[in-house]
């Protein structure tokens, strides 16, 4: 039998698309499907029968304390990291950007050195860190020591652990922020700044507040909504420096969906920690796409 | 004078501050590598030890599994980065260059599988592999990262720039589509496969989360998960040898970092564009 014209397309067409198209959908939008029915039930891996409990999982989620420590730790966590990583972001382009005018090559450098631990392996360099805030042996504390200062237990005291983590992503992600803010930089035409100086701007400050800022006021928001989506994923340094310990102090959504699932076994939980924090990065991409319009908008 | 102390010097002074912080771990990492056993204990600080000991990285290339790690990462990140252009390319091609019916429908599934991040689906594809029994495999590290959204996306944008002229012309001279494919689209996307390989190769030797779930047996672990291994097993005895192979674990991507880094910030900062 010979394919019409028409068939012998389609055909092809299916021979290049259903590959791709077979695999997102086994691997991505049946196995949200399964996660969210999933949190409905209290399967646990490896059990032969499970019940539906309806919201419960849900319930417990957001009334226990182990559960709400989860949440109210990443939320803390990512209103750290976004003001600072974002504000050490702009204030680092900025300066690079202007020194790349006298001093091109010192610039450069300092681009790099910016950058490096957004290319470094972060579990290598959590081990690193925690050789840094070492309580006896690491540089930090025996600088304070030395000083006259107090020494302080960074990883293992309660009420420290959590901003130190988050000193350690605004560490790890000012670099990207960084790069975003000079791709921003560059866009801002330069006749702008002669305006300005001809209307009384001439001072490196008001410069800043009457041209740099407003137009860069886009490309902040979209800068931060990134750094909060990737902030609200924190698992590696948490998972490599602390467990989440001690008492649950640096718990976050990802670990703590790391561990009901995969060291407690218990699925049906898990799933609903999951979809929490994907309701999160959604609620957040939402943001972003309207933020991005604005973006569009603006130019 | 006071002009360009406030506009260059200060300026200057503060950034060489925060890339003195940026540093810090860094300095300390490669400094703990090459120190003697007992001046790593020693409460004074020094920056650099009184000789180079390089029997920790000796150490920690011979005397653990390190090598075997990075290798597992070599092979697994590759191997990632084949299927995800096997089958990323030809689909982004269709979706940029042919017509079908499905077509808006295909590149809104596309998008809308941008939107989720790994770490939502791991459930299910941990009991769907359970089932197939091939948990604790190496395939295990590979497979649920072979489809690719942010790929596919990346992929059509850069063909949809494409004058289909050409793709025409080829067909003219006789062509089949998958050839069209692999020997005039793909090569033409080669800036595009750069950025993509870059975004890929960095995101899943780093990656933790799904090596850590996926895998018990010590002898399939990829550079993260293995330093962990050794840490453990060492409980704080052997500094020198674990930041020497904390250094060896990193070493390779910052290598490539301070090559190529034009192509490497492109790559990565295209990363963003994913949910």
């Amino acid at each position: 039998m010979r394919l019409s014209l028409d068939g012998r397309q389609a055909l092809t067409d299916l021979w290049l698309v259903a590959p791709a198209t077979l695999a997102l959908v086994l691997f991505i939008f049946v196995p949200v499907a399964i996660v969210a029915v999933l949190s409905f039930s209290d399967y646990q891996f490896g059990a032969p029968t499970f019940n539906w409990i309806g919201t419960e999982n849900y319930l417990t989620l957001f009334s226990s304390t182990i559960g709400r420590r989860a949440v109210t730790n990443t939320l803390l966590y990512v209103a750290i990291v976004i003001p600072f990583s974002v504000g050490a972001g702009l204030i680092v382009a900025t300066g690079i950007h202007r020194m790349a005018g006298w001093a091109p090559r010192l610039s450069n450098l300092m681009k790099t050195i910016y950058f490096l631990p957004v290319a470094a392996t972060l579990v290598a360099m959590s081990v690193a860190w925690q050789m840094v805030l070492h309580p006896s042996l690491g540089i930090v504390n025996q600088t304070l020591a030395s000083l006259g200062g107090q020494p302080q237990n960074w990883l293992s005291d309660r009420g420290l652990v959590l901003y130190t983590l988050a000193m350690i992503g605004i560490w790890q992600s000012i670099g990207y922020n960084m790069i975003l803010f000079l791709a921003g930089l560059a866009a801002i035409p330069p006749e702008l700044y002669d305006a300005a100086e001809i209307d009384g701007a001439g001072g490196a400050w008001s410069r800043f507040w009457t041209v740099t800022w407003p137009m860069l006021g886009p490309t902040t928001l979209f800068v931060m909504v990134i750094t909060a989506t990737n902030a609200f994923r924190v698992f590696e340094t948490v998972a490599t420096m602390t467990g989440g310990g001690p008492a649950f102090a640096s718990d976050t959504l990802v670990h703590a969906l790391y561990r009901e699932g995969f060291v407690y076994f218990k699925a049906g939980y898990a799933s609903a920690l999951t979809m929490v924090f994907f309701a999160f990065l959604l609620a957040l991409t939402a943001l972003q796409l309207r933020v991005v319009e604005r973006k569009v908008h603006y130019r | 004078m006071t002009r360009i102390l406030l506009s260059r010097v200060l300026p200057a002074a503060l950034l060489g501050l925060g890339a003195a912080f940026i540093l810090l771990p860094f300095v300390w990492m490669l400094s703990l590598s090459i120190k003697p056993r007992d001046e790593i204990f020693s409460t004074t600080i020094e920056l650099l030890p009184s000789r180079i000991e390089w029997s920790n990285f000796t150490f920690a290339l011979t005397r653990t599994d390190i090598p075997l790690f990075l290798w597992n990462g070599t092979l697994m990140v590759s191997l990632i980065l084949f299927f995800q252009i096997l089958f990323a390319v030809p689909c982004a091609y269709a979706l940029a260059q042919r017509n079908f019916l499905a077509r808006k429908l295909l590149f809104g599934l596309v998008l809308a599988a941008l939107l989720v991040p790994f770490h939502v689906t791991a459930i299910p594809i941990f009991l769907g592999f359970a089932q197939l029994g091939i948990l604790d495999t190496f395939q295990a590290l590979v497979i649920p990262f072979v489809p690719s959204a942010f790929g596919i996306f990346l992929f059509r944008q850069f063909f949809a720039q494409l004058p289909s002229e050409l793709f025409d012309a080829a067909r003219v001279d006789g062509l089949g589509e998958t050839a069209i494919v692999w020997r005039i689209a793909f090569p033409l996307a080669l800036p595009a496969a750069t950025a993509f390989a870059i975004f890929s190769v960095t995101a899943h030797w780093n990656d933790l989360f799904w090596p850590l779930i996926a895998t018990t047996d010590p002898d399939l672990a990829t550079p993260p998960r293995g330093i962990l291994y050794f840490r453990d097993q060492e409980s704080g005895d052997n500094v020198g040898p674990l930041m020497a192979a904390a250094l060896v674990i990193t070493a390779p991507l910052i290598i490539a970092f301070l090559f190529a880094q034009r192509r490497f910030i492109q790559g990565i900062a295209s990363g963003g564009l994913k949910g």
